[in-house]
């Protein structure tokens, strides 16, 4: 109903601040995600993801600033908001003694959809998320991955146009990931309005059009995953030197592509060198210069910089402590290097708003 | 990514109409309160709670300190232990709100709730309903043990089902209190431990199992005034007969006040953010 009279995008976000205590979780964020696209909020754990959701579903009162879901104010219209959003959050909100099936058909009558409807609504997306099969088993005996379906299958039961999915992948296997973000997909395809606060970096590259990066309850960085790899020097040329002892001469021969010296890892005798956005020109110097030189490489070539790597340069640290190694292991740009880019370019750019 | 430069007016969503906001509150707490009705059928450890151990209790103290405890009502003290029995019974019988509420708080169910448009008050008032639902089976069941072990109600029909009316809202009451213990704490687990440890003093230091003047007299003094000793005193003179007045008002006074004051807590522990 509301949809049709307000023009102005799915969520609007001005100043928001929010303090428990002594802790400022918020300290005056800004942000719009327009309708039916993804923003991805990226953050470690405590920057303040998870509060700034609680505020746009009306769970939280903000301290200040203004926050709107389809037009209406989270603080001045909660019930409208109510109407329009839906939530699925980190831990799977479903009565594990009841079936999926039952699960999904009260939250349908606390919709107030009326019995038909709330049966007939609960079987499609049972349908949907291929849990037919087990629909009529208690929650209980449900892996992680199909509770969690069935979480999100529960977020969707009153069709919301804004949905937060606060974390929704975090502890799952990759193969139920994967099947969490397809749907995610569908439901953006559909119209859908989507705010996804994660850890995991290649999540965000994965789905999200715009991705808003908080630390310490601020926005640091915010735009494409393409602009935020620009922004920290663009591409990357790197290889690995065959004979050791060339180390040094082969850091010299490249260094005349970048005003930025090349960075050496002398365990794994690999060097990567930042060169803006002339990825491919700079490969071809790269490869000139190695041969003039006489240096044998191996696994020459170009990439962009992950998105780890654009967290680590905006916050000054990892994004996350990964467990057991699950998640982004994109190409090569794991290794963990320097700071002292860090504090100009998250102070600089962070606060131009 | 930039904000737009004129800052859009939000808009404004008209009141939701009493009529609605009154039919939802029910309809709302009606379908909390066969949810919660249902899940109690899954549940081993509620069918506990709610029959066999006050059955074991009964059996217990009917058997085994029945024969060592002497007191003055018509039919023994399986009589006397009755109405007594049946009082802790449905004050025990909260533990499962405390428990529930916790866990749902814990869980997320209760964010679930409440960001979704359904009335504030269901969760709670759907969860007092299906307890009352509850405190009937309980009381019914114990009463019946109570039938096949000897015990007989002596003053009439009408007031035997006052007697279990009574001891329903008694159990009520104390699910208020509960409730606001497992909204507050919001940890399964510690509303576990902590448990039904404030509820032993009240139900034993009382007037369910011994009379009165058994104890020493500085215990007395508490063991008379509070509120489970009116409550049962109450219900005995309803099951036994007896002068009914005074206790009522006591009674009706003591329950009213306790609601009227966990009731306000429990909510806000409701909408109080974790």
């Amino acid at each position: 109903m509301a949809d049709q009279r307000w023009g102005g995008p799915a969520i609007l976000v001005e100043d928001l601040r929010k303090s428990f205590g002594e802790v400022a979780a918020l300290r005056g964020i800004d942000f719009v995600v327009e309708k039916a696209t993804v923003l991805g909020v990226l953050g470690p754990n405590g920057a303040g993801k998870t509060t700034a959701v609680r505020i746009l579903t009306t769970l939280l009162a903000p301290d200040g600033g203004r926050a709107l879901v389809q037009g209406f104010d989270v603080v001045q219209s909660p019930e409208a908001v109510r109407e329009v959003i839906g939530l699925a959050g980190q831990s799977a909100a479903i009565q594990d003694e009841l079936t999926g099936r039952e699960n999904l058909e009260i939250i349908g009558r606390l919709y107030h959809l009326g019995k038909g409807a709330s049966i007939s609504r609960a079987a499609e997306l049972l349908e949907r998320f291929d849990l037919a099969d087990s629909a009529d088993r208690p929650a209980k005996t449900y892996s992680g991955g199909m509770q969690r379906r069935l979480d999100l299958a529960a977020s969707l039961v009153a069709r919301p146009s804004v949905l937060f999915l606060d974390e929704p992948t975090i502890g799952l296997d990759p193969r139920s990931r994967n099947a969490m973000w397809q749907v995610a997909r569908d439901l953006v395809a559909e119209g859908t309005t989507l705010l996804l606060t994660t850890q995991y970096l290649d999540e965000a590259d994965e789905l999200a059009d715009e991705i808003l990066v908080i630390d310490h309850g601020q926005v640091i960085g915010a735009g494409t995953s393409e602009t935020l790899k620009d922004r920290i020097g663009g591409d990357v040329v790197e290889f690995i030197v065959t004979n050791r002892l060339r180390l040094a001469d082969a850091a010299a021969a490249v260094s005349g592509l970048s005003d930025t010296p090349p960075t050496i890892d002398v365990d794994s005798a690999h060097i990567s060198i930042r060169v803006g956005n002339r990825g491919s020109r700079a490969l071809v110097e790269a490869v000139r210069a190695l041969d003039a030189a006489g240096i044998e490489t191996e696994g020459l070539g170009v990439r962009r910089p992950s998105l780890d790597e654009v967290f680590l340069t905006l916050t000054g640290h990892a994004a996350e402590e990964r467990t057991e190694g699950e998640g982004a292991t994109k190409g090569r740009g794991r290794q963990r290097h320097p700071k002292q880019q860090a504090g100009a370019l998250g102070a600089g750019e962070g606060s131009d708003r | 990514m930039t904000v737009a430069m004129t800052t859009p007016t939000a808009l404004t969503a008209p009141p939701r109409p009493w009529g609605q906001r009154i039919r939802y509150g029910l309809t709302d707490a009606a379908a909390l309160t066969r949810r919660d009705i249902l899940v109690w059928t899954r549940v081993p450890a509620f069918m506990f709670f709610t029959i066999i151990q006050p059955v074991m209790f009964v059996l217990l103290f009917r058997y085994v300190f029945g024969g060592a405890i002497p007191v003055s009502v018509p039919g023994g003290y399986v009589n006397f232990l009755m109405p007594g029995i049946v009082a802790q019974s449905a004050a025990f019988a909260s533990f499962g709100t405390a428990i529930a509420l916790a866990r749902e708080m814990q869980r997320g169910v209760i964010d679930r709730f409440r960001s979704m448009p359904m009335a504030r008050s269901a969760v709670l008032l759907g969860r007092l309903s299906a307890d009352a639902v509850r405190m009937v089976i309980t009381v019914l069941v114990i009463v019946g043990v109570g039938y096949a072990v000897g015990f007989r109600f002596q003053n009439g029909f009408a007031p035997a089902v006052l007697m279990i009316v009574l001891a329903v809202a008694l159990g009520l009451a104390v699910c208020t209190v509960s409730a606001y213990v497992g909204l507050a704490i919001r940890d399964e687990e510690s509303v576990g431990s902590f448990g039904l440890i404030w509820l032993f003093p009240l139900t034993f230091v009382s007037a369910a199992f011994v009379p009165i003047q058994t104890m020493p007299g500085w215990m007395q003094a508490f063991a008379i005034n509070q509120p489970m000793t009116i409550v049962i005193e109450e219900m005995r003179a309803l099951a036994l007969g007896g002068p009914l007045v005074l206790h009522a008002w006591e009674s009706a006074v003591w329950l009213a006040g306790v609601v009227l004051f966990f009731v306000p807590l429990a909510v806000r522990a409701y909408r109080k953010p974790s």
